[in-house]
């Protein structure tokens, strides 16, 4: 498949990030709209909190986008639980058509994606993008419990505590917007550990980015960052030396919304954060409000995911990967 | 590059944990348990308890405090630095029956708790008991026979 070069000018009119305790101490926690230290936001379940946060985050954006949730054609959200019901709960009452996606940590570019591929064909004219995760609900389901006592590993992630959300329109025009996606392909390199996902996911990177360059002819000194979600320390670093190998050099402006989100040293994140909504907070609270101020004019945001459940895993099989493309200017 | 070449490269760049300092804190922290228990062995003794209820109440105690610790959010810092040091004594089973109990309290008693408490421990005690079945029959069979 080649590059989708959008016909029509989608431009991203409100965005917003809610997040947890740790992801407000990180180093670009001052960006974010909307923090709550007990991470319960009010809620007396973890998962209801997380359903909260993306209704928040939801609310937030419709507000600074200056429209009424009525006039939302769609929305496409996601988070990590099981059967997305952290976007169906948090989401229900606005009373808009909606669409549940999987996507794992990259399901924030495949919101963004099919929002402005939604609005470029000409289906709908306003979109919502939202996704979430959150540590404890994310423990719960594919690790241990939050209180047991275990040790991680230098390559295991952290899920963040986070959740994003954008508006995507034709209409009212934002400063930002996205004129190319790619969607990603699933790959799978055999790779079984589930505490090193930065390594599942990083191939899956580089055949979306190897495509992006390749197709389009351009070259990573033509954008101001290349911002990946979520590879961490590892994928990181696999992601730059795979691509190397193939002759593009993307050190100079790559980083990954898991390495932003924590500073993994002092915060003992070990490779970084993950889920749902590290990407989706990066870009939504940070990425995007440094376009807007004019920081950054040209990034290629590719969110990776890792395709796998517990039971996967316990079956024995390797953890299948994917990456999808948007290309946001201004 | 092929499958088997990433894996190959993949592990041999992955940050390993640290092994000794693991070892070390594992050692030092698995012995304070211990000692604390052989403590305990010591005062249930000078109460008077005999002998084999005082062992009993030593692994009752442990539990205890182990179960306390985890409520109260304290087991797992510990766990982080001590590793098999919490884990391999009475301290880790408790923990491992308990912290499932804590969270799966929002799906109720019997759903939540009731259902989930035993899914770390389930296996061992499932196990645990198989073996020690195998080991009985064992050693009738070796009884009988070697009189």
């Amino acid at each position: 498949m080649d590059v989708i070069r959008l016909p029509r000018r989608v431009s991203i009119i409100g965005s917003v990030a809610v997040v947890g305790k740790k992801e407000f101490e990180g180093p670009i926690g001052a960006d974010f709209d909307l923090h709550d230290d007990t991470e319960m936001f009010g809620m007396d379940t973890w998962e209801k909190a997380e359903s909260e946060m993306q209704r928040r985050a939801l609310s937030l954006a419709i507000g600074k986008a200056k429209i009424d949730a009525t006039s939302l054609d769609a929305i496409f959200a996601g988070d990590l639980m099981n059967q997305c019901t952290g976007s169906a709960y948090g989401l229900k009452d606005f009373s808009v058509p909606y669409f549940g996606l999987y996507g794992a940590c990259s399901t924030f570019a495949e919101s963004l994606m099919l929002s402005s591929l939604m609005i470029g064909a000409g289906y709908f004219t306003t979109c919502a993008s939202v996704t979430s995760s959150h540590f404890c609900t994310a423990e719960r389901q594919f690790r241990f419990p939050l209180e047991y006592g275990g040790q991680r590993t230098p390559t295991s992630q952290r899920t963040a505590t986070a959740a994003g959300a954008a508006i995507l329109s034709a209409e009212n025009a934002g400063k930002v917007t996205i004129t190319e996606v790619l969607p990603g392909r699933i790959v799978d390199k055999g790779i079984t550990d589930v505490n090193n996902m930065g390594a599942a996911m990083a191939p899956a990177a580089v055949d979306t980015l190897s495509r992006y360059f390749h197709a389009t002819g351009t070259n990573p000194d033509g954008f101001d960052l290349i911002v990946t979600g979520d590879l961490g320390i590892e994928g990181h670093g696999i992601l730059c030396d795979l691509l190397l190998s193939e002759g593009i050099d993307v050190r100079p402006v790559c980083n990954d919304c898991g390495l932003m989100l924590y500073s993994a040293e002092s915060q003992d994140m070990h490779a970084g954060g993950s889920g749902c909504g590290c990407s989706a907070s990066v870009i939504a609270g940070h990425v995007i409000k440094r376009m807007e101020k004019g920081e950054l004019r040209n990034v290629l945001y590719l969110a990776t995911g890792a395709l796998m459940s517990p039971g996967s895993l316990f079956q024995g099989l390797s953890i299948p990967g994917i990456a999808h493309l948007v290309h946001l200017s201004v | 590059m092929r499958s088997e070449e990433y894996q190959k490269y993949v592990n041999s760049r992955a940050g390993k944990s640290p092994l000794l300092k693991d070892c070390l804190f594992a050692f030092l922290v698995g012995g304070l348990i211990c000692a604390l228990a052989e403590g305990l062995h010591y005062a249930y003794d000078a109460l008077g308890i005999e002998t084999e209820t005082a062992k009993a109440l030593v692994s009752v105690t442990l539990v205890f405090l182990a179960a306390l610790f985890t409520g109260i959010g304290l087991f797992d810092d510990l766990a982080k630095v001590a590793g098999a040091g919490t884990l391999v004594p009475i301290t880790g089973f408790a923990n491992a029956v308990v912290s499932p109990a804590i969270d799966n309290k929002s799906e109720g008693f019997i759903m939540g708790v009731g259902a989930k408490m035993f899914v770390i421990a389930g296996p061992v005690i499932v196990y645990g008991i198989l073996s020690s079945a195998i080991y009985g029959v064992v050693y009738y069979i070796l009884n009988m026979w070697m009189g």
